[in-house]
């Protein structure tokens, strides 16, 4: 049985079926990229560890991870491609929908997720760097919680 | 890296290839359309060169059900709908080294559109010249474009053409990576359902993948650089016919620009169907190193 979407992931694919014109959800996706905000220094700093870099990502994205003040992950992004639109738009959304979430609930995040956001005609180089995103989240998410059990096993 | 003037590059039709001062000199000139054609399908409207209008490679230069491109009244109602008559000077550009800007100009080439040029270096290098990008999308005034014909025979290749060619061991150009040339990967790194039944190559191709015809920036090599690949390194001659093969026949555009207009090659022929439909059929060659 797959896993539940995490509740703000399946309200945005909610949202987006009823943008049903194409330039319209291409527009939805650049309003999304317009928001993106690059990791700040105090979180990372160049050069960036090839274990945040997103594999398959032409536009060359990076994901890192602090706690959430409301507890759960918080992630962050860097995308170096100045023309990496589809990469900032899809760090946003995934900022915006899953940060904060425990890494059990993240786990639940399908990475096809992203030819529900972006829509059928989504490239499959750029389908498979944007799940290649989504794969990262995951990945860290758990690592996240593998040392958070290791340091309450530590201070037990 | 300082590339040389494009008329001193030594290109056979220089005048194909325009620079981006060209373009923001001429871009409100009444007689030329820029057409920005690019495989991210969010950059076109985050911005583009002002005037500039969209042609996007899947819902506007193929047939949705059969695999073909366009028919030739859909072309004549695209070129209406861009306000192209067929005076007009169509330039184009894209992301990615203009991969796609080359396979929008060679499917305006299938259809006789003859003023056709290509601004080097693509997007990318107008954005990094911080020259001006608008969201605003310009409307034209429709054009009555004649019908054309599409003309096959003259720059696309089909699979029996590509069976004789082989068999005559004329020259083959397999512009993938040479991990899908030599098998190891059924597809292009990254694109895992454009993938084949089996790896290789065409007999007698030689492998050139096409991002070797570029620079870092995007721009295209001198002719001598270019000669020194396809002429020196892999034995092509400006007599020789030729068939430029990828995976659905995109990559291969670019190496027919570069063939054909840059190195003035008499007789090049983009193999579109390529290794999605040769990697699958039955019963062709294939070779494996």
């Amino acid at each position: 049985m797959p896993a539940e979407l995490p509740p703000r992931v399946a309200e945005l694919i909610e949202d987006l079926k009823l943008v049903e014109d194409r330039q319209d959800r291409l527009l939805t996706l650049i309003d999304f990229a317009d928001r993106f905000e690059e990791v700040s220094p105090e979180v990372a700093t160049r050069p960036f560890s090839e274990a945040n870099h997103v594999q398959r990502c032409e536009s060359e994205a990076y994901v890192f991870t602090t706690p959430h003040p409301d507890g759960g992950v918080k992630y962050h992004f860097a995308v170096e491609n100045p023309q990496g639109i589809s990469a900032k738009a899809m760090a946003v959304i995934l900022d915006e929908t899953i940060s904060g979430e425990t890494p059990d609930v993240i786990a639940g995040v399908p990475t096809d997720l992203v030819y529900k956001v972006f829509g059928k005609e989504l490239s499959m180089g750029k389908g498979q760097g944007l799940m290649g995103m989504i794969e990262l989240c995951k990945i860290l998410a758990k690592k996240m919680e593998v040392e958070r059990l290791a340091a309450e096993t530590q201070d037990a | 890296m300082q590339t040389l003037p494009i008329k001193e590059r030594g290109y056979v039709n220089a005048d194909i290839l325009v620079t981006t001062d060209w373009v923001a000199e001429h871009k409100d000139d009444a007689g030329v359309r820029l057409v920005e054609s690019n495989e991210d399908m969010l950059l076109y409207p985050s911005g583009h060169i002002p005037g500039a209008v969209q042609v996007d490679w899947t819902t506007d230069l193929n047939d949705p059900i059969t695999r073909d491109y366009l028919s030739a009244e859909k072309f004549a109602a695209l070129m209406s709908r861009i306000g192209v008559t067929p005076d007009t000077t169509v330039v184009f550009y894209g992301d990615k080294s203009n991969w796609w800007a080359s396979y929008a100009l060679w499917v305006f080439s299938l259809f006789g559109h003859q003023k056709v040029k290509l601004m080097d270096g693509g997007r990318a290098k107008w954005d990094a010249e911080g020259r001006e990008l608008t969201r605003d999308v310009p409307k034209f005034e429709s054009t009555e474009y004649p019908v054309p014909t599409r003309d096959d025979t003259q720059i696309r290749a089909f699979r029996d053409q590509v069976l004789e060619h082989v068999k005559a061991r004329r020259k083959l150009v397999d512009v993938r990576s040479p991990l899908e040339f030599t098998g190891e990967r059924l597809h292009m790194e990254d694109y895992p359902n454009e993938g084949a039944l089996r790896g290789g190559h065409i007999p007698g191709a030689a492998n050139v993948p096409w991002a070797r015809a570029a620079n870092e920036d995007g721009t295209f090599k001198t002719a001598e650089e270019l000669k020194a690949i396809y002429c020196d390194e892999k034995g092509l001659s400006k007599g020789d016919d030729v068939v430029v093969y990828c995976r659905i026949g995109e990559r291969s555009s670019h190496t027919w620009f570069v063939l054909t207009h840059l190195l003035g090659f008499d007789k090049v022929r983009n193999y579109d169907g390529s290794w999605t439909e040769w990697g699958n059929l039955v019963g062709v060659p294939i070779e494996k190193p």
